[in-house]
């Protein structure tokens, strides 16, 4: 029996529960350690509506939606953003006043006035908070002019990932708060001044000509269209509805634990022998699993990582299965592009693999075979555009879907997702093991590659697999010293960009300590990324969302990606062996210096 | 006590005796205002003269000194000759010799004296210049006066002389008592208690603090901060250098307007002067207290003037207010316990320290301690800047100081606190103006701009030229200023274009309320305030641009109708030649026709009608 020695572990300070009370619409309501008013009125079961405030990012106060009016001890009253206003012992909570209604539906109607209203046709319609609330506060006059028709702005569509519609805009600032405060990015910001205010990239630019990494948190946190994914369903119902195409599918961990919030399930719920009906019902002709390539990825980066932990070079070694963070890497720090895995991710393994074997197994063309992959990311999109994974000219995945995407297509097909009959997925390239599943959750890469690790370079069975200190999506970065067999091995787990900024300053300035770095741009890894269903409401959903993974982790029979047979039978038949020649030409990719012209640069 | 290695009475009595020598003294206003009309080539010219210093027979040296604003701007360029006892008004460069020569001979060049415009006298003096004469000048005391590039200059005034006493007495609660007790609350608008936002500050005593000072005016037309730091830097930079010990900072910031090039210049040089002096810097005076101060220049937003937003400029973000709480004093710039004052209230406290708390609260009113300063514009005779005691009332400043209204027009209302203030109509021309009296008035006193309008000023008009002004300055973050504002400007715009239903004054006193209730800051919650006082006051006014399609004050040029009265007119054809649209139409002889649909209302025909027969309805 051997087990993984944890040594040390980043501390985590105590939180203060000293319990005081205030008063919310006459009831006396607990508070302790809430960061403000609307989170205490929240947890109380009552709630304000509000477009600017966002759980995960800092308070800003601009929408003027949570008002709520203040009683003190000593009677005064005022009316506050209760999304900024510290919660406060004695204090009278009024919530839904006359006052306060009015304030909030004259900004619904003010924003009303200078928004472009073609609700009809935008990507949020039914998912859209201006839309919602100007339903619930009635509002169905508008005393304002409407916008004049020379403020409209051209919508921006440069970007291979998202959207940006500024005549949409309601100028929340939540995209300019998640680009900085989650990527350390300032790709988006305010300019100009009065009503002239605009939210948009670097000097202006096109979105798709600036520093964007396309993790796509923007759009998730933005409560209007203004900001969306690219939505290319109607060219996978082109591939589709083609007699001549096979279509083939595989989706990303993630997608299975989020599905189902859109069809009225909880986060975290494990959907995928339900998704696996649907793609059969809405036409694709094979489904595969990502978490196949999941556990290719780890067989392929344990090996590189051993080998550089014996060589000493390249260390740290990034993780490079995050298009935002490779893409920021090579906007930002080109120097240090070596350090990166040259793992393709799971995705871009997964497709090749497809298209060299599926017309083997499946009798099909390759000139008629269609990839598809449904993924948890918006910057997937980007990904599968990069030359480097184009061969003979055509992509190896051919469409990138959202979450959000594929839960649009299974409505439109009418599909009635909660009573779909489970299916298996198509065989080979379907299997996987619990560590291939565990990718979605930041922390899971690192611990699926250690579990691998331990066992190639000390030859024996690890038993207990589980390392639960990298796990959890609150904190956005974790430090795990392991050891090894006597070999000390510190890893850090971190998500968001800006965790990795300072990763990356700390091997700059000398003091990094770890000899692995998992990055995931997106707060909590894949299963909050950009593309899965909208949840900037409630910071819990990525993490019941993470624990649905580490469910069917501890429920599969095989937990160590090295041990799929499916993975030992395709080296056998095809890849040789783990960083064999034939894996490098296509597992494995090379990085791009893209500093000329950044933001850095300029 | 503490013992101070530097005896600042020692110092005061080397700066005197520094003047002395400074001989025949030739005091030129060198602020904005002066500069602009050419007191630098003044300065030069006098320089140049003087260098031949034989021809005056009591002296042996002649000195020309550059001095701050003397508040009088209109009248300018100032220059005050102390032992002639003569003030010298509208000096102009062609005028240097003919004053020189007067000089030489002790003779006064009657022209260049300021004539009272109700008397028509010739006045020497500054002092019995009305728009002096009623003025109590503490803060602004020394403006004018003394050279303000000097630091000797300042020492001979007592300056740092209360700096000196505070760093003996080593009390800082005993300064924050003092303050407290002088009544002294912030002239940058709200009016709150200075000594009581000192104590919530030094009440989180302990790590790093700061002091802040808003030296960012931007109300139109308002430039007595800028008097302060153009005249008498040192004064201001004493002020926050006291306010620092007391709160047990050891960095302060002045925030100024880049906009203000001649303050900077000054506070800059004031600032390494003193340093040199160990007025400032470390260990200031032996006394152990530490203060670095710093200018931050601000690129021009006017909402950086409120206290959060300049923070976050200070700090290098765009300048966007913060939600408060936590304020300042708690959590302020870079998140520790900031103190920000306004520069005029700074200036007070050297005052307070050294004429003591008493001295102070002998002047103004029950709630309103001290002086205030206003920048006085508009249809009055004389322009300027003007300190009064609190409690004076509006005659007092429009009439005495004033000197009235211009051309014998009639008396309508003033604007006063800016943007964010509200109007006061003859009925609140005896009520004494403080910062509760003006509340209830629905006005504030704001940073003191005072605006007077006359009868032929329309007030929708002035209330739109506001809204405008709030709407281009407005940060753009809440809903209820950005857009609220902008629709509120929208009506405004419809009713000077006689556009306008009655409805649409509804929709603007809500909108104005709701701004009112929900903006974030002070800016969007103040923006209303001049739409919601002129419509207190002046609905009929309102109410004649929307039902008689009338601009009763005869501003709005939509609402202009230019017709010929037939029955004058004699047909001579020079109104339709001069008509730059071709809209008159008539034979020789015979009456002429506008055609209102052509008219661009620009009066040209008007202006050159021989008979008078063209008129204005």
């Amino acid at each position: 029996m051997y087990r993984l020695g944890i040594l040390t572990q980043q501390y985590e300070g105590n939180i203060m529960t000293d319990k005081k009370t205030l008063i919310i619409e006459g009831k006396e309501v607990e508070f302790s350690n809430e960061a403000n008013l609307l989170e205490v009125i929240r947890k109380a079961g009552f709630n304000v509506p509000t477009f600017c405030y966002r759980p995960d990012l800092t308070s800003f106060g601009a929408c003027r939606m949570c008002v709520v009016e203040v009683e003190y001890p000593n009677g005064r009253t005022i009316i506050n953003s209760s999304c900024t206003m510290p919660p406060e012992a004695g204090i009278k909570v009024k919530i839904n006043t006359e006052r306060v209604r009015k304030i909030r539906k004259t900004v619904l109607e003010l924003l009303l006035a200078n928004h472009d209203r073609n609700c009809l046709t935008c990507e949020r319609s039914g998912n859209c908070e201006l839309q919602k609330y100007s339903q619930e506060y009635n509002v169905k006059e508008i005393r304002f002019s409407e916008k004049d028709i020379k403020d409209y702005l051209p919508v921006d569509e440069s970007s291979p990932s998202l959207v940006r519609d500024p005549n949409k805009c309601i100028l929340c600032g939540a995209c300019v708060r998640a680009c900085s405060e989650f990527q350390g990015h300032a790709v988006l910001g305010f300019a100009n001044r009065g009503s002239k205010t605009l939210v948009q990239p670097l000097n202006g630019r096109p979105l798709g000509q600036v520093d964007c990494v396309n993790c796509g948190q923007c759009a998730a946190v933005c409560p209007t269209g203004a900001l969306h994914i690219k939505n290319e369903t109607d060219f996978v119902w082109d591939e589709i509805n083609n007699p001549d195409k096979t279509v083939i599918v595989h989706m990303a961990p993630s997608v299975r634990v989020a599905l189902g919030e859109m069809f009225g399930l909880e986060p975290g719920v494990n959907t995928i022998k339900l998704i696996n009906a649907a793609l059969k019902k809405l036409g694709f002709n094979y489904v595969f699993d990502t978490n196949f390539a999941a556990d290719l990825t780890i067989v392929e980066e344990a090996t590189e990582f051993l080998e550089r932990l014996k060589s000493g070079q390249n260390l740290p070694l990034f993780t490079s299965c995050c298009p935002a963070w490779v893409k920021y890497l090579e906007d930002q720090h080109p120097d240090m592009l070596n350090h990166l895995s040259s793992c393709k991710s799971p995705m871009s393994m997964m497709s090749p693999v497809l298209v060299d074997l599926v017309p083997k197994y499946f009798n099909v063309e390759r000139d008629k075979l269609t990839v598809v992959a449904i993924m948890p990311c918006t910057a997937k999109k980007y990904e599968c555009k990069r030359p480097e994974f184009y061969r003979d000219g055509k992509p190896d995945t051919d469409y990138v879907l959202t979450t959000q995407e594929l839960g649009a297509m299974i409505k439109v097909a009418g599909i009635d997702f909660n009573k779909l009959e489970p299916e298996e997925n198509d065989s080979p390239f379907g299997e996987y093991t619990g560590a291939g599943t565990i990718f979605g959750a930041s922390g899971g890469v690192a611990e699926a590659a250690v579990r691998t690790a331990y066992e190639y370079a000390t030859g024996e069975v690890l038993n207990d697999v589980d390392i639960k200190q990298i796990r959890g999506t609150s904190n956005r970065s974790k430090t795990v010293e392991l050891d090894i067999k006597g070999t000390k091995v510190v890893v850090r787990v971190v998500s968001t960009l800006r965790e990795a900024e300072k990763a990356i300053q700390e091997i700059k300035n000398g003091t990094a300590n770890f000899q692995l770095l998992e990055v995931m741009a997106c707060p909590g890894g894949c299963i909050n990324g950009g593309g899965q269903p909208r949840s900037c409401d409630d910071s819990s959903i990525k993490g019941e969302r993470a624990q649905g993974l580490y469910k069917e982790d501890a429920e599969l029979p095989i937990r160590k990606s090295h041990m799929n047979p499916s993975i030992q039978k395709l080296y056998q038949e095809y890849l040789e062996h783990p960083g064999s020649h034939k894996s490098h030409e296509i597992l494995h990719t090379h990085y791009v210096n893209r500093f000329k012209g950044s933001y850095k640069d300029i | 006590m503490t013992e101070l290695k530097i005896d600042i009475k020692q110092e005061q009595a080397r700066a005197l005796e520094d003047i002395k020598k400074q001989g025949f003294r030739i005091l030129v206003c060198a602020g904005t205002g002066c500069v602009a009309n050419g007191s630098l080539q003044i300065i030069d010219k006098f320089r140049e003269l003087g260098a031949d210093v034989a021809v005056m027979s009591d002296y042996d040296k002649l000195t020309v000194v550059p001095t701050g604003c003397h508040g009088f701007c209109e009248q300018g360029v100032l220059v005050v000759i102390p032992d002639m006892d003569v003030t010298y008004v509208k000096v102009r460069l062609d005028d240097v010799e003919e004053i020189y020569e007067g000089i030489k001979n002790n003779q006064i060049v009657e022209r260049l004296l300021y004539t009272d415009p109700h008397s028509n006298q010739k006045i020497h003096k500054s002092e019995e210049i009305n728009f002096y004469a009623k003025q109590t000048r503490t803060a602004l005391a020394n403006c004018g006066h003394i050279n303000a590039e000097s630091i000797d200059a300042a020492i001979s005034v007592h300056g740092y002389e209360a700096l000196a006493k505070v760093l003996e007495q080593n009390n800082p609660d005993a300064v924050i008592d003092e303050i407290e007790k002088s009544g002294l609350r912030g002239r940058g608008g709200g009016g709150f208690p200075t000594g009581k936002k000192w104590r919530f500050t030094a009440a989180n005593k302990g790590g790093k603090s700061y002091v802040v000072c808003n030296g960012d005016e931007g109300d139109p037309g308002a430039f007595m901060d800028r008097s302060v730091m153009e005249g008498d830097p040192h004064k201001l930079l004493e002020g926050i250098a006291i306010a620092a010990f007391a709160i047990g900072a050891d960095e302060a910031y002045i925030y100024v307007r880049a906009e203000y090039p001649l303050a900077i210049k000054r506070l800059r040089k004031a600032i390494s002067d003193a340093v040199e002096r160990n007025f400032l810097g470390q260990n200031i005076m032996g006394s152990g207290f530490n203060l670095d101060i710093h200018i931050k220049e601000g690129a021009g937003a006017f909402v950086c003037g409120e206290e959060t937003a300049l923070i976050a400029s200070i700090e290098g973000e765009r300048g966007m207010p913060r939600p408060k709480p936590p304020f300042p004093a708690n959590k302020g710039l870079f998140g520790r316990p900031t103190l920000i004052n306004n520069v005029e209230t700074l200036a007070n406290v050297p005052l307070i320290i050294l004429k003591g708390a008493d001295w102070f609260s002998s002047m103004g009113t029950e709630t309103s301690k001290g002086t205030k300063t206003f920048a006085l514009t508009g249809e009055v005779n004389n322009t300027g800047l003007i300190e009064v005691p609190m409690g004076t009332t509006l005659r007092q400043i429009v009439f005495d100081i004033g000197g009235g209204i211009r051309k014998g027009k009639k008396f309508k209302a003033v604007q006063i606190g800016g943007p964010s203030g509200g109007c006061l109509t003859e009925e609140h021309l005896d009520i004494p103006m403080d910062y509760d009296n003006l509340i209830k008035a629905g006005a504030m006193v704001g940073s003191g701009g005072l605006v007077v309008m006359a009868e032929d000023t329309c007030i929708v008009e002035v209330a739109r030229f506001f809204m405008n002004f709030t709407q281009n300055e407005s940060c753009g973050k809440c809903v209820p200023c950005r857009e609220g504002t902008k629709n509120m400007l929208k009506i405004l715009e419809k009713i000077v274009a006689g556009k306008a239903e009655m409805k649409d004054l509804d929709t603007l006193e809500e909108l104005a309320k709701t701004i009112k209730d929900g903006s974030l800051c002070g800016l969007g919650k103040t923006a209303p305030n001049p739409v919601l006082s002129t419509l207190k006051y002046f609905k009929d006014e309102y109410i004649a641009h929307i039902k008689d399609k009338k601009c009763p004050a005869g501003v709005c040029t939509a609402m202009k109708k230019i017709v010929i009265m037939e029955d004058l007119c004699k047909g001579c054809t020079k109104c339709a030649r001069n008509c730059p649209v071709d809209a008159i139409s008539g034979s020789v002889k015979q009456p002429h026709k506008i055609d209102q649909s052509k008219c661009i209302k620009c009066e040209a025909c008007l202006k050159n009608c021989p008979f008078k027969a063209i008129v204005l309805e």
